[in-house]
């Protein structure tokens, strides 16, 4: 199968930041001799060197559907990245170190493109829960029942805007976002069609109230429990202070 | 060039390409770093970046299919989706006064952190 590999090659040594670096002993497929490598996990993508300052990977495993696994055998700190199916393979790997072993293993078992799907997912529903209120969900104010499409970033929510600094029209790495700022979705970062910058979405109906941003959107239950419950805990208190009274 | 018929398939962030009665792909481009362009009617293009002249493009059935394909192939990178997750933790956070991450055990993590990642 082709891959176009100058572009993984590119994205396996471009000057973005790693998610995790160190060198580790790889396991041969036919000969179960270590070799020593230096791998680089960008994404869901962990890249392997011959040596540190090689300029192409040798290989890439792609961290998907597979499962990150210790080793029972007596190899020093040794793990496994196992994938099912029929043409399964498992990658034997070993660190130099208890420590080294530990961060790997968690890195590489949160690395999958799944996993953060899942997790933004999660965000966005908090969000939009926290906008709307749980009845927002359930095709009731915002849109027509049956218009939740489970794509990857669900139309509902409003277009997260662009305003981060473009290369070739494409983002450059960069978390450092600022005040309201998001991803974009024209290039793979960027502007919009125009070329300009989008600003973000203002949250609804929020007002500053002496100096606090106050949200006026339906609270979720939570967030009135969480409210009340703190009232009258304090007023609690104060009782059980007053039963009390002074003692001597 | 000539136009080949092709099935398409977008599985996390890459895109596998068919011959229409084959089941294995022949090919996959990985979508880092990459843009994705709306050209004239029913074809987009993906170019990479170190590549920025070379576009692989795309003729769909409809201007609609093409729309549509253009909006999930802008999102369908990792890098995407990493800045959503920040972006959305921020929100949060500004909101609530809480970090959603704590909850997952992933608060702490270098990928997540806001301006530690800068060019």
């Amino acid at each position: 199968m082709k891959l176009n590999e100058r572009s993984l090659a590119f994205y396996a040594t471009c000057d973005s930041p790693a998610d995790n670096s160190g060198f580790l002993y790889k396991r041969g497929e036919r000969h179960t001799a270590y070799h020593r490598r230096w791998f680089v996990l960008k994404g869901n993508m962990l890249f392997y060197f011959e040596e540190r300052e090689s300029r192409e990977p040798v290989g890439v495993i792609v961290l998907e559907g597979c499962n990150v696994e210790l080793c029972d055998s007596a190899e020093g700190f040794a793990f496994a990245i196992r994938f099912s199916g029929n043409k399964s393979r498992t990658y034997v790997l070993a660190a130099e170190s208890q420590a080294a072993m530990e961060s790997w293993v968690k890195s590489l078992s949160r690395a999958s493109f799944d996993y953060m799907r899942l997790v933004v997912r999660e965000l966005e529903k908090q969000l939009e829960e926290m906008r709307w209120g749980p009845a927002g969900r359930c095709g009731g104010s915002r849109e027509p029942p049956g218009s939740w499409k489970p794509k990857q970033c669900p139309e509902r929510l409003p277009a997260l805007p662009a305003i981060l600094p473009k290369e070739n029209g494409c983002a450059v790495w960069n978390n450092a976002l600022g005040a309201g700022q998001a991803p974009n979705t024209s290039g793979c970062g960027g502007n919009d069609d125009e070329g300009t910058p989008r600003p973000p979405p203002l949250p609804p109906r929020r007002r500053v109230l002496n100096g606090e941003a106050a949200v006026e959107s339906p609270s979720t239950f939570c967030q009135l429990h969480e409210r009340y419950s703190r009232e009258v805990a304090r007023l609690r208190q104060d009782w059980l202070e007053k039963q009390r009274g002074p003692r001597p | 060039a000539v136009l080949k018929k092709r099935l398409v398939k977008l599985v996390v962030n890459f895109l596998f390409y068919f011959r229409t009665d084959e089941a294995e792909p022949i090919g996959a481009l990985l979508l880092e770093h990459c843009r994705i362009t709306k050209e004239e009617e029913n074809i987009f293009s993906i170019s990479f970046i170190e590549e920025p002249e070379r576009k692989y493009c795309f003729e769909c059935a409809s201007e609609e299919q093409c729309q549509e394909w253009v909006e999930a192939l802008k999102r369908a990178s990792y890098e995407f989706l990493r800045r959503s997750l920040i972006f959305y933790r921020n929100e949060i956070q500004k909101m609530t006064g809480k970090d959603p991450l704590e909850q997952y055990g992933i608060s702490e993590e270098a990928r997540f952190q806001l301006g530690t990642h800068q060019q």
